[in-house]
């Protein structure tokens, strides 16, 4: 049955026509992948001798201190990176296949999913290195395979948690706000924790425990997933009661208020483009890690200027990044409605702009930091309005996914708020202004800044060409996108 | 109204379409039949510019259609729920596509108001978004829609499918009102017969993208299509 399993998935995956025309993401990927792995493996073998180094004692209980941080950010990208399996449960309901058999699998699934092995990278080699080091040997190892449960623990935990936004929100929560009490130095958690993660070292039996809640975790997953296989149970589509609000303030604005109004219905309803503006939010914050020295390497300007684009064009990429797939799963209806695409394009430009905006307001705690901080922000944000809103639309010409607002549709949900390619499609729109910044700065700081900003006025003086060029590739692209939509919904 | 002109469409060595000329003269309603992969969603699409012709082209309005997006303001269509926005109340959709068309929101109501009957009250004031609605509820809704704002030429592809009986009955009865209306131009695409000769002037029958049959439609218009679909083959 197993072997079924598998080869419908394989079929499933090399028949979407995605896997042929988006070969090139998945290479990018695939680089991506081997990122992390590098950072995993340099983090394996390095931590032991940093922290030897840093001499801030014995590292093995250095790291167990900052274990339960590792654990929560592991979570984290779990819940926004981590695709949930999705079997395509409907058609095998009534065929005489057990249904333990399809959970099972389900739940297999995730199990092989790189956000799994990818840390064996990290643990390996660390637990290596502890041994090596004359710490005891079955004690490493104890620890070692209770990290292994814990890390699967997460996994498992990611699963149950992922239809429900609010119990993610709850564990974010207390997680951000360990961290900030520990900052202040009003309570500090990890002393709590390293305890036990000292333990599974200390008391090998101890490793036993990461394994019982493991499976413990695996069973209730297992039991939840059974006991919904119904159509009017976790297979249904779940229905909301309709809300309107008014938004006739908008209509002084025409055909723009006509579409903005359309856009704000879009974001507030759907569980996808929500989970992207939520997202978009965090970015304001990104830039915490660069202006405040927290990470030695990005302490100069030019990762200021990265880190100026980041955070004020959260919303850029999370959201403008996909037009026009918001608008997927009704593109004919706005292809052959009484709409000119410049107008539609002009409405996604200004929502794209306003966004931009707020984040810019937002942003402007930066200040704290400094004149050169906020000097970055505002160069950064004058460089998404003038020339990454353009970039994202174009960009946008080209990518032919749909998007399934609901995402529910599906039995195992496939919820990912934003996936690893956006990220990826990113990495030209930053480079740019980093090269723009080296240019100017050969005069001096100011002028490097003045340099991104100036850039970004520039693209404004031209916006009219640079929309009839987005316009005549979005028409271009018209029949290809429609076709593609319609394949692939 | 509409002209189509040495038009096809091919997908990789199929021939969906071919049609030499098929002209559809202002104000008539005009039936499309046709056994399933005949030619009749193909050829409405690409008279809405949704797929590119491989030669040949159509005038709608004198406006060639691929060429200028000028047809929009006067044409209006339902083809399937790719022509509803799923997270919109039917309200909301149907003032959505009336501001589209420049019609006030009163304008919008007064013309809803004509279709209480049709609507069955499951339409309006459900608190359900048109995601939620069945897929006949949904049917309503993008017909009415595509109503909105006096169209000049209004396509709708199989919408008597999916409808129950009462609300067939009523559609039909719809249709004959908006092509008795002076000058509007209705096309409709069916595989129910009985249905489209009720409604429809004239009923062209296409074969494998071709058009094999092309019918004034007078009382011995039904037995004639049910005699001709009994008997082709393959």
């Amino acid at each position: 049955m197993l072997k079924r399993f598998l080869s419908l998935q394989w079929k499933s995956m090399i028949r979407s026509s995605s896997f042929r025309t988006e070969i090139w993401f998945k290479i990018l990927m695939v680089f991506g992948a081997l990122y992390f792995i590098a950072v995993f493996l340099s983090l394996g073998f390095g931590s032991y001798f940093i922290i030897e180094k840093l001499d801030m004692g014995d590292p093995f209980r250095v790291v167990n201190r900052f274990m339960i941080y590792y654990l929560g950010f592991d979570m984290v990208f779990r819940y926004m990176l981590q695709k949930m399996p999705v079997t395509n449960i409907k058609p095998l309901l009534y065929l005489p296949v057990k249904k333990n058999q399809v959970v099972r699998f389900s739940l297999f699934k995730t199990v092989v999913s790189f956000f799994n092995w990818s840390h064996a990278f990290f643990f390996i080699p660390f637990t290596i290195i502890l041994i090596t080091k004359d710490y005891d040997l079955v004690g490493a190892l104890a620890w070692h395979l209770g990290m292994m449960g814990l890390i699967y623990s997460n996994n498992m935990l990611n699963v149950l948690v992922n239809n429900r936004d609010w119990a993610f929100y709850i564990m974010a929560s207390l997680f951000a706000g360990a961290a900030l009490v520990q900052y202040y130095q009003i309570f500090d958690i990890t002393v709590y924790t390293q305890t036990f993660f000292d333990l599974l070292y200390d008391q090998p039996v101890w490793a036993a425990v990461p394994w019982a809640v493991l499976i413990i975790l695996y069973l209730s997953s297992f039991y939840y997933f059974k006991s919904r296989m119904y159509l009017d149970g976790g297979l249904a589509v779940k229905q909301k009661e309709a809300k309107t609000e008014n938004l006739d303030w908008l209509n002084r604005y025409g055909y723009l208020g006509t579409f903005l109004k359309n856009d704000i219905k879009l974001i507030r309803r759907n569980k996808r483009s929500k989970t992207s503006v939520i997202t978009s939010f965090f970015f304001l914050f990104y830039g915490l890690l660069f202006f405040t020295g927290a990470v030695e390497m990005y302490d100069n300007a030019f990762w200021k200027i990265f880190a100026g684009i980041f955070v004020t064009g959260g919303f850029l990429f999370t959201f403008g990044q996909y037009v026009p797939s918001w608008d997927s799963s009704y593109y004919p209806l706005m292809m052959s409605q009484n709409i000119k695409y410049r107008d539609y394009l002009n409405s996604k430009w200004y929502l794209i702009i306003i966004a931009t905006l707020i984040s810019t307001v937002l942003s402007t705690f930066y200040i704290y930091f400094g004149w050169e901080a906020y000097a970055a922000v505002l160069a950064g944000a004058m460089y998404n309005l003038g020339i990454n809103s353009y970039l994202v639309l174009l960009g946008g010409a080209y990518v032919k996914s749909p998007i399934d607002l609901t995402s529910n549709k599906k039995a195992f949900g496939d919820k990912q708020a934003f996936n690893a390619k956006t990220m990826l499609l990113t990495i030209p729109k930053m480079f740019l202004p980093m090269l723009i910044y080296w240019g100017g700065s050969m005069i001096n700081e100011p002028a490097g800044y003045l340099a991104v900003a100036a850039v970004g006025v520039l693209g404004f003086v031209f916006k009219n060409p640079t929309f009839r060029l987005i316009e005549r590739i979005y028409k271009k692209e018209k029949y290809k996108t429609l076709l593609a939509y319609k394949e692939n919904a | 109204m509409i002209k189509a002109t040495n038009l096809s469409k091919t997908y990789g060595p199929h021939k969906v379409l071919h049609l030499d000329l098929l002209e559809i003269p202002k104000g008539e309603s005009f039936g499309l039949v046709g056994n399933n992969g005949a030619g009749k969603t193909t050829f409405f699409s690409l008279l809405l510019d949704l797929v590119q012709p491989t030669t040949g082209n159509i005038l709608n309005k004198d406006i060639q259609v691929d060429k200028s997006e000028a047809w929009k303001p006067h044409t209006a269509a339902f083809i399937d729920e790719s022509f509803l926005i799923g997270y919109l109340t039917p309200e909301e959709y149907f003032y959505f596509i009336g501001e589209l068309r420049g019609r006030s929101k009163e304008q919008v109501d007064r013309h809803l108001a004509q279709y209480e009957d049709f609507f069955h009250g499951e339409i309006l004031g459900q608190k359900k978004y048109l995601r939620d609605l069945s897929k006949g509820n949904q049917k309503k809704a993008g017909i009415v829609a595509s109503f909105i704002g006096d169209p000049e030429v209004i396509i709708l592809d199989e919408p008597f499918a999916n409808l129950d009986p009462t609300t067939q009955i009523r559609l039909k009865g719809i249709i004959k009102e908006l092509a008795s209306r002076q000058g509007v131009t209705v096309l409709v695409s069916s595989h129910d017969l009985s249905h489209v000769t009720e409604v429809c002037e004239r009923i062209v029958v296409l074969e494998k993208g071709q058009i094999v049959k092309d019918i004034q439609t007078s009382p011995a218009t039904l037995r004639e299509l049910e005699a001709f679909f009994g008997k082709v083959e393959e």
